[in-house]
């Protein structure tokens, strides 16, 4: 079975990112999962089994100095490494900030080509297939790379299910650090601990607010709703803009999408560039004082009203009948 | 310090975008061009250092069809110095791999000391032809910042990460993107617009780049469109709403 490369990431804390098992997932589906890791200090007997766990076949661990304190550059020199090592039929890392620049860099050094933002992979004889979901979800495509190894870059949260699990088989190979041309990592700020509520991108409820909320403090509303229903808290742009809730929650065009099993509108007029990042979700509610807003176009239940009365009101609905 | 911004001419966001479903290209009658959103807020962050320093130099460069001169036009009216545009047939449908590669040559044979452009267009969001183009040239890339410094002896900034942001930094020359928690970009005044007229655009084709002409290599196999949503129930809240909605969401095992 040919060897697929799937890059790890690990947080400055060492903690394997959540990415990992959907990536590994993919990888499973193509060939046999090679994890390739980067760290400032040998993998912890833990992390490997973990690893294993998740359906590494093999761990290609690649120990640096540079790696706390140098951007992207270790993992991509890790991922140089490990094609020479595995001859693989593709890579994959996760469409995250680190991840994304890691696939471009190395498609430059190893003459690869990048599919990115891909929501699902398969093999069609022998070709890796990456299926992308384009403006929003309005359409599917399909494409491969016909020249260069296939380096695919996998939106966070959407592959579903597990791969077998196996024992990795680990090697450890140190690597040098380089110091030409090279973003140096001067200090990491830790988002504020995180919140009980599930992770928005995977979440199977999101309740989601906009401008209507008026302020942060009334956004706190959505935040009840949300831990009524055990749902995610999105947000719209101009939410974000205006300081209700940090830009992490941002639904749609420019912010993360969400295909949860019901998405709640509140206050949110449905810009198409919101839209785009929702419209793909199972069950849309809305509700807006605005009887015109256009969020009602795509949504299967819409109340026309203040969501400063209809949203306790709810409350307590859901409450009375979940009782 | 000569800052060169990439830009890119997009569909507008704010209108219904289409897919050409027998070429998987984009369908370029659907929707208006306009300068992406975020190239927008780059090209403002290196007008508010030529603000602050007359002695920079800002060029705004566009790999694009024909018609992408409308967004050269619009950068130059914001207040770029000159622009660049590669435009040339053979890069119709190009790749992220091409379009690197092709920037990459022209950035060479422009020279600059920082390369300015968005964390990824609002079309492809595939956010990976700043980082291809670091590696052409082998320079560091300070990529998704929310907020930065430019100086003579290097960038800093601010980079939004997964769980947190970071302090990062490199020295010149050196490519940076940003997010759109970038400040706004500002809009053309007249004085602008009239003297964008007279400013100078220089045009580069793959030939004079010496750059290979070949297809792309990652092509589409297949377009399928999803058919649109249709609108659902719709109540205006007598003050029964609330009750409804908890029992629709009962009664579709959504609670
Ligand atoms: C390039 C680009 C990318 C963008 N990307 C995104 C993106 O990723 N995500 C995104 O969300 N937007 C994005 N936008 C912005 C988008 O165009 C809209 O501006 C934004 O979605 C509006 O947010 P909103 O619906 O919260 O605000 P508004 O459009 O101001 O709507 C507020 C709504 O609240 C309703 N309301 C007010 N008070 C109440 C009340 N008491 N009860 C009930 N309803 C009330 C109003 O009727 C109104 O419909 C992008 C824009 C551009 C140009």
């Amino acid at each position: 079975m040919s060897n697929i490369l799937v890059l790890i990431e690990i947080s400055h804390r060492g903690e394997i990112a959540a990415s990992a098992r959907g990536l590994l997932a993919a990888a499973a589906t193509l060939g046999s999962p090679v994890a390739v890791v980067v760290s400032p200090a040998p993998l912890e007997d833990d992390d490997v089994a973990r690893l294993g766990e998740l359906g590494a076949a093999r761990i290609y661990s690649a120990v640096t100095a540079a790696a706390g304190s140098v951007l992207v550059a270790p993992a991509v020199d890790a991922l140089g490494g490990a094609v020479d090592a595995y001859e693989p039929a593709a890579i994959l890392t996760a469409n995250s900030v680190d991840g994304r620049e890691a696939a471009a860099r190395l498609a430059v050094r190893v003459g690869g080509s990048v599919l990115a933002d891909v929501v699902q992979v398969s093999s069609e004889n022998g070709t890796v297939v990456a299926q992308h979901s384009v403006f929003g979800g309005a359409y599917t495509v399909e494409s491969v790379a016909e020249g260069g190894l296939p380096i695919l870059t996998i939106r966070q949260g959407v592959i579903e299910g597990q791969a077998p699990a196996a024992t990795a088989d680990l090697q450890t190979v140190s690597l040098d650090a380089r110091e030409e041309g090279v973003a140096i990592i001067d200090q990491f700020n830790d988002d504020a601990a995180v919140s009980a509520r599930p992770e928005l991108r995977t979440a199977s409820t999101v309740v989601s607010g906009g401008r209507g909320l008026g302020s942060s403090e009334n956004f706190v509303l959505v935040e009840q709703l949300a831990d009524t229903l055990g749902a995610a808290v999105g947000a719209s742009r101009a939410a974000v803009d205006a300081g209700y809730i940090a830009q992490t929650a941002q639904v749609g065009q420019t912010g993360v999408s969400v295909s949860p099993q019901l998405y709640i509108a509140l206050g949110i007029s449905g810009a198409i560039q919101h839209r785009a990042g929702m419209q793909t979700a199972k069950t849309i509610v809305a509700i807006n004082k605005d009887e015109d807003a256009p969020i009602f176009e795509v949504a299967d239940f819409g109340i026309v009203g203040d969501i400063f009365t209809v949203v306790p009101k709810l409350i307590e609905a859901v409450k009375a009948r979940s009782n | 310090m000569k800052i060169v911004v990439l830009v890119k001419q997009v569909p507008d966001t704010a209108e219904e975008r289409k897919l050409d479903l027998a070429t998987g290209q984009l369908d370029r009658e659907a929707a208006d061009s306009v300068l992406d959103e975020i190239n927008e807020r780059a090209l403002e962050a290196a007008l508010r250092i030529k603000d602050a320093n007359k002695g920079a130099e800002v060029v705004a460069m566009t790999m694009g069809p024909d018609d992408a001169t409308q967004s050269l036009r619009k950068a130059l009216s914001m207040g770029a110095d000159s622009a660049v545009h590669i435009v040339d047939d053979s890069l119709d449908g190009a790749d992220t791999g091409r379009t690197a590669a092709t920037l990459a040559a022209a950035l060479r044979s422009t020279g600059f000391d920082v390369v300015m452009a968005g964390n990824e267009s609002t079309d492809g969001r595939a956010g990976v032809v700043p980082a291809m183009v670091a590696e052409h040239l082998r320079l560091p890339l300070l990529g998704s910042l929310i907020s930065a410094e430019i100086a003579d002896d290097g960038v800093s900034g601010v980079r939004q990460g997964e769980g947190g942001t970071l302090n990062v930094r490199a020295g010149l020359p050196a490519i940076v993107t940003v997010t759109e928690r970038f400040p706004e970009a500002r809009f053309p005044n007249f004085k602008g617009i009239l003297t964008a007229k007279r400013k100078h655009v220089t045009t580069l084709s793959t030939a004079e780049l010496g750059v290979p002409t070949g297809a792309s290599r990652t092509v589409v196999v297949s377009t399928v469109e999803r058919p649109p949503r249709a609108a659902g129930r719709k109540l205006i809240d007598d003050g029964t709403a609330a009750d409804e909605l908890a029992d629709f969401l009962v009664a579709n095992r959504l609670v």
